[in-house]
């Protein structure tokens, strides 16, 4: 929208408001903090709901994951692939488990759908890499806990 | 200095000796220029800027050196070689050149031979800079005509335009000044201003006081002259890129070399002509008779607070162009020329007539 501005007799002359502009500046330049957060050695808190890497939680060493097919029906990116098998102990579980981090857009359904609470987002944010990374089984057992 | 004129051995040393000086800490301008610029305006906007690279990231200009350095020198199909090559080198060399004439200090003795602490007291004095820093426009035309661009050539056509329409304002708000001092050459006028009122004795007889007018339309002028904001028409980063838009590596930072020399440059005359050059600011000479300092050691802590003297000036002014260029806004091309020509040139004409009534009643 155009708002128009009365112009006074004295802004017509520039130099008065040049000054208040210099001033605001030079205030800003000596007085101000800066806000900046130097990354690497600062880091930003973030809430206990950020949604960052995926894991799979674990209890006494065998994870929590019944391969129900719940979080790869739910995904809206559809970027989790599971091959279900039996245990030993006639108990289904994931004998592949793949999540395709790059299609991954971290919206946390699948934590929410999951009925064991096997699948977790933790507060990890710093996955850039090197190669086109899907996360495997072996991969997301590690417990990243939440940051 | 060669010919019939006689030069002693002492006098080719002690040039010698200044031109080292002076062409060093002209080259050492540029990246510490870049730098302060960079961290003044990132800690006006509330950022902290470059501060990994050396201590407070003092050595970021020269990984930005490295970088352009090691850059592939690339060269458009479609520019006119040989002006494309020679542009920077002519946009750099009147750079360097202008600071010849500006006296960075007082004539100092030194076993009895004087000493002229500025390259060269030419008789025609700052109408050498005049001269020499116009012809720094010639680098951005041919920069922008041999570009062989649509946007370099609006570029250029901007310079030019801009050039016509400051020059004339600065060269005459310089012609009331050489009505009040009566001399052309900086040296003259700098001591000159070393004088006080005799109404206020506090206050030293420095330009700004003396001609307040002339000094407010210099001061406007060196911005377009230097091509900085809020005059940085051929530049334009948002809208044409300017007139370096097809060059890269160091080609392009040769362009910006040579802006920060001119506005060394403008600034050591601005100083010179209107702050007192290489005066000491008011109290420091009561400070160091305070001091209780005898012969000798008096007149070299003079001529060190003088170099001083000058050198913060100078600073103060650079600093004063870099918190300009992050307040203002680019003025538009035809509200440019509104200003050159409807408004500074006339209150600059208004002026040297005022100055010269002033100066027939004996006022100044
Ligand atoms: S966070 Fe969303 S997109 Fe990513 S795996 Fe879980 S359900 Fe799929
Ligand atoms: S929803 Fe939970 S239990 Fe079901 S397959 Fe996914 S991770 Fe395993």
């Amino acid at each position: 929208m155009l708002i128009k501005r009365e112009t006074g007799f004295l802004q017509r002359f520039y130099l008065l408001e040049v000054m208040k502009g210099l001033f605001i500046t030079t205030k800003n330049w000596l007085f101000s903090k800066n806000i900046t957060i130097q990354y690497p050695e600062q880091r930003r808190k973030y809430s206990p709901l950020f949604r960052g890497q995926h894991y799979i939680k674990t209890t006494n060493g065998v994870e929590n994951c019944t391969a129900c097919m719940l979080c790869p029906t739910v995904c809206p990116a559809d970027c989790i692939h599971i091959e279900a098998g039996e245990r030993a102990d006639k108990e289904k579980f994931p004998v592949r488990f793949e999540i395709d981090i790059l299609r991954c857009c971290f919206c946390g359904y699948c934590e929410e759908a999951c009925p064991k609470d096997a699948i977790k987002l933790s507060g990890i944010y710093e996955m850039a890499d090197y190669e086109r990374r899907v996360y495997d089984k072996n991969f997301l057992l590690i417990q990243r806990g939440s940051k | 200095m060669a010919g019939g004129v006689d030069v002693t051995t002492f006098e080719l040393t002690a040039m010698a000796i200044k031109l080292g000086i002076v062409l060093l800490i002209l080259l050492h301008v540029a990246p510490i220029m870049v730098w302060a610029e960079r961290r003044i305006c990132s800690w006006m906007q509330n950022r902290t800027g470059p501060n990994r690279v050396g201590p407070f990231g003092l050595l970021q200009p020269l990984a930005d050196a490295a970088k352009f350095i090691f850059k592939e020198e690339y060269v458009p199909a479609h520019v006119r070689k040989g002006f494309y090559e020679l542009a920077p080198a002519v946009s750099i060399i009147p750079a360097f050149l202008t600071f010849a004439v500006i006296p960075f200090g007082p004539s100092i003795d030194i076993g009895g031979n004087l000493v002229h602490l500025q390259l060269a007291d030419l008789n025609v004095g700052f109408v050498y800079i005049l001269a020499i820093s116009s012809l720094s426009v010639y680098g951005t035309i041919m920069a922008s005509w041999a570009s062989n661009s649509k946007y370099a050539m609006f570029g250029g056509l901007r310079a030019t335009a801009q050039m016509i329409s400051y020059e004339l304002a600065l060269g005459l708000s310089l012609v009331s000044m050489i009505m009040v001092y009566g001399s052309v050459s900086l040296q003259e006028i700098t001591q000159a201003q070393g004088e006080v009122f005799a109404f206020f004795p506090s206050l030293p007889k420095w330009g700004v006081f003396l001609q307040p007018v002339a000094f407010l339309i210099f001061f406007i002028s060196i911005f377009a002259e230097t091509n900085r904001l809020p005059f940085d028409l051929p530049e334009g980063e948002a809208e044409i890129i300017g007139f370096h838009v097809e060059y890269g590596g160091m080609k392009w930072s040769s362009f910006f070399l040579a802006e920060y020399l001119h506005m060394t440059t403008a600034a050591g005359f601005l100083t010179a002509m209107f702050l007192g050059g290489w005066q000491m600011f008011p109290g420091m000479y009561t400070a160091i008779v305070a001091l209780g300092l005898e012969g000798d050691a008096l007149y070299w802590t003079m001529v060190g607070l003088r170099v001083l003297s000058f050198a913060i000036k100078v600073m103060v002014i650079l600093v004063f162009f870099i918190v300009v260029r992050f307040t203002l806004p680019r003025f538009r091309y035809d509200q440019l020329m509104h200003l050159g020509w409807k408004v500074l040139v006339p209150i600059a004409l208004v002026n040297i007539v005022v100055t010269a009534y002033m100066i027939s009643f004996g006022w100044l």
